[in-house]
């Protein structure tokens, strides 16, 4: 723990709020106590801040409260007095924000270390395979997560030409069946290559390959329709189990594509099921934005903070790419793909976002409600708003810019989620070691 | 018109006047005089010598006499060549004819393999497989008629020939295409030494990149001239022995078409004194006046893109406008030449050797004179090669290869009737027949038919309905057939020859029956008009512009007395940060900082609301480069990123509009001593010198850890395998630098030059400093005592960087103490084991500790960002702002020694300014202006204008291609453009033939 930002909390954070604190960690322990939280008791209240709903609305002066993990009331109703109260004067609070698309607690060390790695599984169609399985509820990435603000993520294995199906997760659990928010809520394809572009998007591959592998996908589902719509099988098959919600409406096609003729096979396969349709990456899909929004597909913008795919595109073009969808009325969200600094820049890329052509709300939904729209959670979060969990965070400044960003509480569920981490743990060890301030 | 030309050709198989005495002849002796007399022609000489009626009498393979009045021997054969054109035969300058040259030397570094280390060729040669002066293609040369038809079809009569395989190729040789035993066809054994950057099939390890064929080549001249010293130590070495002699012909250095490739051949021959022939530069145009500044000589091919197909717009994209715009201009590359006044010779060594002449035409018709045409194919390449008293022009005395064609050679419609080698007569194509065309009545049994056979053998029977028929000429037989009506399918079959007028021969009627058939001549073919090719417009589209690509001025930017009025501005200086204030650039430099400045006819910029910092300085690049790694051993301390920049790198723009002004471009991490590292400023569109920033400091990239250790790979057999390895690899490496300064000091005539010993003695003499990447902390603390240790022999030096040093805040007391800047990533983290214990305070912890901390991006995208990532200090770890922008500005220019001119905004420093529209912390700052020098390289408002002008002048070539398409030009798929970017582990090249396999380690 930053006993610096422990200190100046100390100061906003009324007496009555040290019950919360009283399981976080002091100095000198390791993370293996930063504790899950447990369930949120009696009310709490937010109070004088200015509150970023997530769809678009800045309410200032306002106060949030929430009771058994929900969100009770947001603006300026009658505080109840038995409530806990945070004054966050001067802050902000934002949704907690969502990391759609990942392979977190599939994949601890980035590369080179094959036991760390279980998110590609052997075989082109994965499509039984369930992320939310192997999902490590202990990975170490959590609590730098946390720190950034993210609460929850869609994780997902990847790698083979039907991947699996994915989960979304939060971030204070003891273990995957704990941190479950919505199991199985869509199914992952990684979509044949149809560009000869090298640098963009993968190794050329041949077109001739793309096809036969794009035919054994259209066969998979047809022969999945055909089998479902028998209830009685001499044998299983696990397979098409797995995918039943696609047919039913309860699951969503995620697909990986970034190339237009990619996204546009993606866009008939998906209308040819019947099911929605959500495109992972999609880098050139500023160049089909009309086509998008008229077919209701989702975009998930794989990283804000990446090169053109071509020497002549627009310099820029990664940057404004979701704005151009924003104006042509796409639903899309916004992921961090980057390998190096592993998700944590989730709200930077909005703030890119917001520089190149998104007004900051917007950049904002675009982590948020959109996201938890794109997941299939909005009814339970995404935004600010009765009813829904209190999946919160209070800033000291803009979370969209590193001149602002800083955490000082995070809620999931309301529950008080401890911010500690490793990484905040080796700052005070070096700090204690050097006799810094 | 294609059935004609008969690519065998037709040969006299008898020998001139004298046999080859040494050989026995199995049967009865045939010797001939071999004298010939060509009359009436149009003889040109040599370029800009042209005869009239003149006469050229050849006897036993020279010219004897050519002019207008020659006396003819009786024994000549008079062969009148009325009409007919006469010119030297072509030579080639660079070809593998009738070598073993190997047909596939594509290579790839796999990262993963095991390495070899020695060479696999036997005997006392070079240590290195891909260097072999030794080998004399002569003593392998044999003569083969299948591809010396195809180059005598083009007109050539004489060829160099090499074996196309290695750096050090060995010894070329000058050889006659005709049809002789090998002993007769050589006219220069030895007649040129080859070089390239390839190291084609040699399976040794080293190189495996372009720095390391540069510096092996380097390191071979010096061994070379060590050599003479007949150093004891050495032994016998052939290779060595060989290039010391070959040192006397001529020097041909294969660079390839990249203009870039030209110059760095070109700085490799100044270093040793040595004037190479380039073999390449075709895309010369683009840079000519660097081309010009090699002073060599060229040899060019005329390789030109054929039209890609972009009907699909998907794939148009994929396409740069780069290569649209070469597609465009590769045919005035000649001419380009020749309006500069570049030397140069041509070859027919390309893909498509067919379309040479056709290309040749289409380089004439975009600026290349037909002389200089001419001269290219003769005197030229006769003169490189020093064959010109043999070959080359039509003089007497010379050998009697000539080219006999129809019309002037470069006109469109121009073919090689004959090609004329050593007074052999090789029939290249047969002449239009003009007694042939014509209109005849043709008779069959009882029919008649009236048919018309034109100077292309076209047939047509012309009657109610005019019939097209189908005609051929081969075997010096007529074929001729045709149906009998139009309603029929049944075709009459017919052949025969020209006897007298009348074409008469044999033939099938349409039932099959036998007939006799004769054919009389009523008047000659109408002289249609052939199909006049549309004029084809020569109105070109494409810009040449600095860099040749989108993005790039059409006039270099130049340097600006600027004002920036009323700006926040950070000063990096004890003034810290002044509000609303002026900042004056003249000639480059900062000129003055205050309130109210102004300046006569300066440009006016309104800083009001924004803020103005110094450039920002990358301390960890790996843009602008060819190659990153030379992989193959553990110390490569000889290779110079520098050798191989890349000034057209798109990331150069890129950054540029992230408000970076210099970049340390570093060597890769493959191994413990990597190569010496290159500090550029990013003047966008200027060549690879202009790249570099003078008066620096030179550096050198270490690296530890696991990718020295190729953890990623399941069979490494390169020492070191760990961390303890690493660290003696350092103590050996240091260890044998200062036992070599002795030796070299006490002996530096004997002593073999070692360029990678150099690098490390001046580490040592603290001439150059270590940039180290580095991760883990015993690592760093071993690295320092090592360097530490060597003041017990005198060497007095440190690590002047630790570069990545993400368990810097572990250690940040030694490094302190041991006098360290670090350079480390704001915020990345768990990507590989050896970052497990990697924090974002890391930065402010080393702050804290008073080290000199810079942020670096090693990425080409974040560097574009770097003020930001200099921003997450202020998240963690509470650094004051003023502080934090200094780590992307004032403190790499201290760490790289050049924060007296860069860095901050001072008087006197390099006017190296990035205007931004926010506090430069902040993501939502932009620059709107990048300034290096006072010359304003990028430039917001400009940027949104050129991203007009590419895609109007992409729409253009486009259309240009569609339309080339529609009136029946060959098309080909879209290959995609574009250069792989270069990562810290990469051991790509960028180059098209390398398969890639980005480890996307750090």
């Amino acid at each position: 723990m930053n006993l610096k930002l422990l200190n100046k909390m100390k100061i906003y954070i009324k007496l009555s709020l040290i019950t919360s604190i009283g399981f976080i960690p002091f100095m000198g322990n390791s993370q293996e106590t930063i504790y899950p939280s447990s369930a949120q008791k009696g009310i709490t209240a937010i109070t004088h801040a200015t509150v970023h709903v997530g769809n678009g609305k800045v309410l200032e002066d306002a106060n949030v409260v929430f009771e058994n993990g929900k969100i009770t009331s947001v603006g300026q109703a009658t505080i109840p007095s038995s409530a806990t109260i945070i004054d966050a004067k001067g802050k902000k609070v934002y949704p907690g924000l969502i990391l759609p698309s990942s392979d977190i607690g599939l994949h601890e060390v980035g590369n080179g270390v094959r036991g760390s790695n279980d998110f590609l599984e052997i075989g082109e169609n994965n499509a039984n395979i369930r992320s939310i399985v192997a999902y490590n509820a202990d990975s170490k990435i959590l609590g730098v997560l946390r720190e950034n603000g993210i609460l929850l993520a869609g994780v997902a294995p990847s790698g083979s030409l039907i991947e699996g199906l994915s989960s979304v997760v939060q971030f204070s659990a003891w273990n995957y069946e704990d941190a479950a928010y919505k199991m199985d809520n869509g199914l992952y394809i990684n979509f044949p290559n149809y560009s000869t572009n090298p640098n963009a998007h993968g190794p050329a591959s041949s077109l001739q390959r793309s096809n036969e592998r794009l035919e054994t996908i259209r066969q998979f589902f047809n022969d999945a329709k055909a089998y479902l719509a028998e209830k009685n099988h001499v044998s299983t098959n696990l397979r098409f189990e797995a995918i039943k919600g696609l047919f039913n409406g309860t699951q969503k096609l995620f697909v990986r594509a970034n190339g237009v003729k990619q996204m546009l096979l993606a866009i008939e396969l998906a209308q040819s099921i019947g099911c929605p349709l959500v495109l992972v990456g999609a880098s050139d899909s500023y160049q089909i934005a009309p086509i998008l929004a008229k077919n209701k597909v989702a975009v998930i913008l794989e990283e804000e903070h990446a090169l053109p795919s071509m020497e002549d595109d627009d310099i820029d073009q990664p940057y404004k790419t979701a704005s151009v969808l924003q104006k042509a009325g796409v639903l899309y969200c916004l992921n961090d793909g980057h390998t190096e600094s592993r998700y944590r820049n989730l709200a930077f890329n909005a703030g890119t976002a917001a520089t190149y052509g998104l007004s900051k709300e917007e950049a904002l939904s675009a982590i948020t409600k959109n996201t938890a729209e794109i997941l299939g959670i909005a009814d339970k979060t995404g935004t600010i708003e009765v009813g829904k969990d209190a999946n919160l965070l209070i800033s000291k400044g803009d979370i969209l810019d590193m001149r602002g960003n800083q955490l000082e509480k995070a809620f999931i569920q309301g529950r008080d989620v401890s911010l500690d981490n490793k990484q905040k743990q080796m700052y005070e060890r070096y700090k204690f070691k050097y006799n810094l301030k | 018109m294609k059935k004609l030309i008969l690519t065998s050709g037709f040969f006299m198989s008898f020998l001139f006047l004298k046999a080859q005495e040494t050989l026995p002849i199995n049967g009865i002796r045939d010797v001939r005089s071999g004298t010939f007399v060509f009359t009436n022609a149009t003889i040109i000489t040599q370029p800009n010598t042209k005869l009239e009626k003149a006469s050229i009498l050849i006897k036993q393979g020279k010219i004897v006499a050519i002019g207008t009045q020659i006396s003819i021997p009786t024994d000549a054969q008079v062969i009148d060549s009325k009409g007919r054109f006469i010119y030297p035969s072509f030579i080639d300058a660079y070809t593998d004819y009738g070598s073993s040259s190997p047909q596939n030397t594509g290579r790839s570094f796999n990262w993963g393999a095991p390495a070899q280390f020695k060479s696999n060729k036997p005997g006392a040669f070079a240590w290195n497989q891909a260097l072999h002066p030794e080998i004399n293609v002569v003593e392998q040369f044999s003569a083969d008629e299948n591809i010396a038809s195809n180059f005598r079809s083009n007109g050539f009569g004489t060829v160099f020939t090499h074996l196309k395989d290695g750096i050090i190729r060995g010894t070329g040789a000058v050889v006659s295409l005709g049809k002789k035993n090998d002993q007769l066809l050589v006219l220069k054994a030895k007649a040129a030494q080859v070089f390239s950057f390839d190291k084609g099939t040699s399976t040794q390890s080293y190189p495996t990149s372009l720095m390391g064929s540069i510096a092996l080549l380097r390191q071979t001249y010096l061994d070379a001239k060590w050599y003479q010293t007949k150093p004891l130590s050495e032994g016998l070495n052939l290779s060595l022995e060989a290039f010391n002699s070959n040192q006397s012909i001529p020097q041909i250095f294969l660079a390839g078409a990249d203009k870039w490739a030209a110059v760095r051949a070109d700085k490799i021959g100044d270093e040793f004194g040595v004037q190479y022939i380039i073999r390449g530069g075709e895309s010369g145009y683009q840079r000519i006046a660097e081309i010009q500044k090699t002073k060599a000589s060229y040899i060019l091919d005329l390789d030109f893109p054929s039209t890609p197909d972009v009907e699909d717009p998907t794939q148009a994209r994929l396409l740069s406008l780069a290569d649209m715009r070469h597609w465009e201009l590769a045919a005035t590359n000649p001419g380009v030449f020749e309006k500069n006044n570049i030397s140069f010779a041509l070859t027919q060594d390309m893909k498509d050797s067919k379309s040479f002449l056709s290309n040749l035409k289409k380089a004439i018709s975009l600026g290349l004179s037909e002389s200089k045409a001419l001269e290219a194919l003769t005197k030229t390449p006769a003169q490189m090669l020093g064959v010109y008293d043999q070959v080359g022009s039509l003089e007497v005395g010379k050998l009697a290869n000539f080219i006999i064609t129809d019309s002037p050679i470069f006109s469109s419609k121009a073919k090689i009737l004959e090609n004329w080698i050593a007074g052999d007569k090789f029939t290249i194509s047969s002449a239009d027949y003009p007694t042939f065309s014509g209109k005849y009545t043709l008779k069959i049994n009882e029919s008649n038919y009236q048919i018309e056979l034109s100077k292309d053998l076209k047939l047509k029977v012309i009657g109610k309905d005019t019939l097209d028929g189908k005609a051929s000429f081969a075997n010096n037989t007529v074929t001729l057939s045709f149906a009998a009506s139009k309603t029929s399918n049944d075709l009459i079959r017919l052949n025969g020859n020209l006897l007298g007028s009348e074409l008469t021969g044999t033939g099938f009627d349409a039932t099959g029956q036998s007939i006799v058939w004769n054919a009389s001549k009523v008047s000659e073919a109408s002289e249609k008009k052939s199909e006049e090719e549309k004029q084809k417009s020569n109105d070109l589209i494409s810009k040449i512009t600095y860099p040749f690509m989108g993005y790039g001025n059409e006039v270099q930017p130049a340097q600006e007395t600027i004002l920036i009025k009323n700006a926040t501005v950070w000063t990096n200086e004890k003034d810290g940060i002044l509000s609303q204030s002026d900042v004056l650039l003249k000639a480059g430099k900062i000129q003055k900082i205050g309130k109210n400045i102004s300046e006569a006819g300066a440009k006016i910029i309104d800083g009001t609301g924004k803020h103005l910092t110094a450039g920002i300085i990358d301390e960890h690049s790996h843009i602008a480069t060819v190659s990153i790694n030379e992989g193959a051993q553990s110390v490569t301390s000889e290779v110079r990123i520098g050798d191989n920049l890349d000034p057209e790198d798109i990331n150069i723009y890129r950054q540029l509009s992230g408000g970076v002004t210099s970049s340390h471009i570093l060597h890769g991490s493959a191994n413990t001593i990597g190569g010496q590292t290159q500090l550029i400023k990013l003047r966008w569109g200027t060549n690879d010198e202009g790249l570099k920033f003078q008066g620096a400091d030179p550096f050198i990239k270490f690296a530890l850890g696991e990718n020295v250790k190729r953890t990623t790979s399941m069979s490494n057999n390169r020492y070191p395998d760990t961390r303890m390895g690493v660290e003696e690899v350092l103590v050996d490496a240091f260890d044998r630098a200062a036992e070599y300064d002795k030796n070299m000091k006490a002996n530096p005539l004997l002593t073999r030059r070692d360029l990678e010993l150099d690098a490390l003695v001046e580490i040592m003499n603290k001439k150059r400093f270590i940039t180290c990447h580095s991760y883990v902390q015993p690592e760093i603390t071993y690295t320092m005592r090592v360097v530490e240790n060597m003041k017990k022999q005198g060497y007095d030096f440190n690590i002047n960087t630790f570069t990545h040093i993400l368990e810097g805040y572990k250690v940040a007391d030694k490094m302190k103490a041991h006098g360290a800047n670090v350079s480390t990533f704001s915020d990345w983290y768990m990507y590989k084991t050896e970052v497990q214990d990697a924090i974002a305070y890391n930065a402010a912890i080393m702050y804290n500790m008073g080290l000199n901390v810079c942020i670096n991006s090693d990425d080409a995208e974040m560097a574009r960002r770097l003020n930001q990532e200099a921003g997450k200090t202020v998240k963690y770890g509470n650094v004051p702002e003023v502080d934090a922008l200094k780590m992307v500005t004032l403190n790499p220019a201290k760490a790289l020694h050049v924060d007296s001119k860069v860095g901050s905004i001072k008087v006197g420093k390099d006017a190296d300014v990035v205007l931004w529209t926010d506090n430069p912390l902040s993501i939502y700052a932009k620059s709107l202006y990048t300034i290096v020098d006072g010359v304003v390289y990028f430039d917001r408002e400009k940027d949104a204008q050129m991203r007009v002008k590419i895609s109007e002048e992409r729409n253009a070539l486009v259309q240009k291609m569609l339309n080339d398409k529609k009136s029946g030009a060959a098309t080909k798929p879209v290959k995609p453009s574009g250069k792989a970017l270069l990562l810290c582990s990469d051991h790509d090249e960028q180059d098209e033939n390398h398969t890639h396999e980005s480890q996307t380690i750090e």
